[in-house]
């Protein structure tokens, strides 16, 4: 960076930028060079690094690379920078951040948001860049005053000297202080100075959700931009093998029909013409391998496959002998199936080819490989394709996808056809189209001594891998055991001296997908409910059987203690009331529900309160935490109760929300109750970790208060019925 | 030719009358506050008021529209002072947000006809309206706390 000094702000910059290309990022100050768009700022604003500029007239504008699909980074980034800025928080926006190294994730290495990873993986990075664009203001303001920097300090969106009365705002400043270079080093502030950090802010994102101005890639519109439907084959690893698209074009309104990789595209000057030509297309399909495929024999197989043995992911012990030891066995078999991410704005992209340049507007969860992609389609180079990254009308990872397929066909397309294109997933399509969170079947056998004791634990888990033939595969597939497989069983944290955990990954063409919480979201409700079986089988209390199993675990160990304390736990319930309870870690936070719940005589489940506590380490914005665990309680409950993608004739059988429903407002818990562990602990994620313990915190209720032991999901009526 | 009414402008539209009332908004009057959700009337994103009433826009075809007054959330108040966008900015409502200006749509006449909604009556007129963020808690809280802005502003 000294090679920069003599030359202009301007080169400085790009000189830093170009010292960024390095794969993985570490927390230096080179990481902290703008991006080419910020290089294109006017000369009067301030533009200390690729994250905030500040204007002349005080607006501080905070750019994040991550995208915002509902879990508050659009606020919690800025607040992190604005902490360490001094900023006068009514004068912060957030923009995003165009596909640019310097936006790379600190861990991973490329532009995406995903793993519960923004905050902790970023607060390091923002807390620099704020307080480097602080310091650069006070020396301005120094400079200006003849004072040393260190008479002077912020407040507010001010540099003030104490001394002389003096204070000037950071927008009178800003000018000045773009003329210096960024120190080499910065203090940081004292977590107990923090004055935003940790305080309820309300979200810069809520005005613009409440009036219809927020933009996702669904509104984009561009001058003579057509909207694509596209057919895709009905059974997965199909192909159209001929079509007509007589009928189609003849439809008012529709301009063309392309055929891509992935299917056969109607273009039209509207979505309802597309919808129908898509319609009136004949297609005749080689349904492939999958033909003829049905869920029920997808059940076969994967119970068949847990009997035998898999690749090992966890052995502790013996666990064979302690079985063969044991005074009491329990066998279980455990089923969950396919899920949907079921995003309220479907799948959709807008792409704008043209000869020697790209322009793509995508609800995009992973910029850097869209980005290639769409170059790659284009026939152009990554640098000539430049990405929009919208609001996402929900993420849950679906927008995440390594093979980039949801911009890659928009691309095609509109290189076909010439045109700016916006291509829509229909429901029934974003329904139907895979990317699945895999259907698993876990086989477990516990053993107890006569003390009711764990002596034994083995567990087979059968399911697809998320990582198989994705660029991931090499760093996640280790040994034959995908670690997203088995994610919160092979880690669990239970003293159990003999503990075995197998895996089996049948290769199928449905294509899966990481779904909010991944393998959690199987591997908890499994373990969790196996455990509460051992539990009772032992004659223990399901919360203290726990608590006696994480003595070594403080971080687990508190959240259960105080959601158990919280909720009432062991006290007395109305009868016909039932209580359980769950804790689970994932994505480096810690969580633990007790639900309250009752059954009807004919299968009606009531949850009447959910008591949650939670430890994610230092928090940034209280409020987006409990808003992030009430919506993971729902969203976990919405798959326990309702979520099942089923496969007939090798065809999706569900279609549309009237056959894969949510929960709706009036089937939710009756109380939902957050508690946030004070903690000076690692930072973890937030938008996944509420997820996994809904389901087994609400079978093991069930259990409690019907003695029924839900051992598969959805929960059906029938399973729950008294008669 | 059809004539239409939305938020108070008049347009001419030369559109096949079955055409969701949803696609006229979204692709020839650029009103994309109204979100295309499901196309079945399942999630109510899609929500808007005909003559005050609260339709799903993606099964109305804008010939069913003619001669009513169309209001969008772009229409609910402009400068987000209707107190039900006051109350989903102090309550932090939205998430992810695609949702949110049909459950306020939907909210709106709710609270026209019944201006005091136990927790009951909220959960019986919102049920049209999917949340997949699990926004639902503070949908409840935000129209009762927009129930008591309303109150207030009356009482003034």
């Amino acid at each position: 960076m000294s090679a920069a000094t003599a030359v202009s702000r301007r080169e400085f910059l790009k000189t830093g930028a170009a010292a960024t290309g390095s794969l993985v990022i570490a927390l230096h100050f080179s990481t902290l060079a703008p991006s080419e768009a910020a290089l294109a700022a006017p000369a009067s604003e301030f533009v200390p690094n690729a994250f905030v500029k500040i204007a002349a007239d005080g607006a501080v504008t905070v750019i994040i690379g991550k995208s915002e699909m509902g879990q508050g980074v659009y606020t919690s980034l800025p607040m992190i920078l604005a902490e360490e800025l001094d900023a006068d928080w009514s004068r912060v926006r957030c923009e995003f951040a165009p596909v640019d190294p310097a936006y790379n994730h600190t861990v991973f290495g490329i532009q995406m948001t995903g793993g519960s990873t923004s905050v902790w993986s970023s607060f390091e990075q923002f807390r620099k860049a704020g307080a480097v664009a602080r310091s650069m203001l006070v020396q301005a303001a120094a400079d200006r005053w003849g004072v040393p920097p260190v008479a002077c300090r912020t407040e507010n969106g001010f540099v003030i000297h104490d001394a002389s009365g003096r204070r000037t705002s950071y927008g009178e400043l800003a000018a000045k202080a773009a003329e210096d270079k960024p120190p080499a080093q910065v203090a940081l502030k004292d977590p107990k100075d923090f004055k935003l950090i940790g305080k309820s802010v309300h979200r810069l994102d809520t005005p613009a959700k409440c009036n219809g101005a927020a933009t996702y890639s669904i509104d984009v519109s561009r001058p003579g931009m057509l909207v694509a439907v596209v057919a895709r084959p009905p059974v997965f690893g199909g192909k159209a093998k001929n079509f007509d698209a007589a009928a189609a074009k003849s439809i008012r309104g529709v301009k063309d029909v392309v055929e891509i990789p992935r299917g056969i595209a109607v273009l039209a000057d509207g979505y309802w013409a597309a919808r129908r030509g898509r319609d009136a297309l004949k297609i005749d399909w080689d349904e492939g391998p999958l033909a003829g495929y049905s869920t029920e024999k997808q059940r076969a197989e994967y119970a068949a496959l847990a009997k035998t043995a898999g690749a090992v992911a966890r052995k502790e012990g013996d666990v064979a002998a302690a079985l063969a030891g044991a005074v009491k066995t329990i066998e279980a078999e455990y089923e969950m199936p396919y899920l949907a991410h079921a995003t309220m704005e479907p799948m959709n992209c807008v792409a704008e080819v043209r000869a020697d340049s790209c322009e793509v507007w995508a609800g995009s969860q992973l910029q850097t490989l869209d980005r290639v992609f769409a170059a790659q389609a284009a026939g152009l180079k990554p640098e000539q394709v430049q990405l929009h990254t919208m609001f996402l009308g929900g993420g849950f990872g679906r927008r995440a996808v390594p093979d980039c397929h949801m911009v890659l066909e928009a691309v095609q397309v509109s290189r076909a056809a010439r045109a700016p294109v916006k291509l829509i997933w229909t429901r029934e399509d974003d329904m139907r189209g895979g990317y699945y969170r895999p259907s698993f079947f876990h086989r477990f056998a516990g053993g107890l001594d006569e003390a009711g004791n764990i002596i034994a634990w083995k567990q087979t888990v059968v399911g697809q891998s998320i990582m198989a033939g994705t660029p991931f595969e090499p760093m996640m597939v280790k040994e034959g055991v995908d670690g997203t497989s088995v994610e919160g069983a092979a880690d669990a944290p239970y003293l159990i001296p003999n503990l075995y955990v197998d895996l089996h990954s049948p290769k199928l063409p449905v294509p899966v997908l990481w779904w909010r919480s991944v393998g959690h979201s199987h591997t908890a409700f499994a373990v969790e409910s196996f455990l509460d079986e051992l539990a009772y089988a032992g004659g223990k209390d399901p919360f203290e059987l726990r608590r006696a199993l994480l003595a070594k675990a403080p971080r687990h160990l508190h959240v259960l203690e105080l959601a158990a304390e919280k909720a009432g736990w062991g006290s007395p319930l109305p009868s016909g009331r039932g209580r359980g309870i769950a804790v689970h870690e994932s994505f480096e936070s810690f969580v633990a529900y007790v639900a309250e719940v009752s059954v009807t005589p004919q299968g009606e489940l009531t949850i009447h309160r959910m008591v949650c506590a939670v430890d994610c380490g230092p928090v940034v914005n209280p409020d987006t935490i409990e808003a992030q665990i009430e919506g993971a309680i729902i969203f976990g409950l919405t798959a326990a109760l309702r979520g099942e993608i089923t496969l007939a004739n090798g065809r999706v059988v569900q279609s549309n929300f009237h056959d894969y429903p949510m929960l709706r407002i009036y089937e939710c818990p009756q109380q939902i109750e957050v508690h946030i562990v004070p903690s000076t602990e690692k930072q973890g994620g937030v938008g996944e970790p509420g997820v996994p313990c809904a389901a087994p915190a609400v079978a093991n209720a069930i259990f409690a208060a019907t003695g029924k032991r839900i051992r598969r999901l959805p929960i059906r009526a029938n399973d729950l019925r008294s008669s | 030719m059809l004539n239409l009414v939305v938020n108070g402008n008049r347009s001419s539209i030369d559109v096949d009358p079955n055409m969701p009332l949803l696609w006229v908004l979204r692709e020839h009057l650029g009103l994309t506050g109204t979100k295309y959700g499901c196309g079945m009337a399942q999630c109510g994103a899609c929500t808007v008021h005909l003559d005050g009433e609260a339709v799903r826009s993606c099964v109305t075809p804008v010939s069913r529209a003619t001669g009513k007054n169309v209001t969008t959330i772009e229409g609910l108040s402009a400068d987000l002072s209707h107190p039900l966008q006051r109350a989903w900015i102090e309550i932090e409502v939205p998430q992810c947000g695609y949702c949110q200006s049909g459950q306020l749509m939907a909210a709106a006449v709710l609270l026209r006809e019944n201006p005091h909604p136990s927790d009951a009556e909220i959960d019986d007129g919102m049920a049209g309206n999917i949340c997949r963020c699990g926004t639902y808690p503070r949908i409840r809280r935000a129209i009762h706390r927009a129930a008591a802005l309303m109150a207030e502003g009356k009482s003034r």
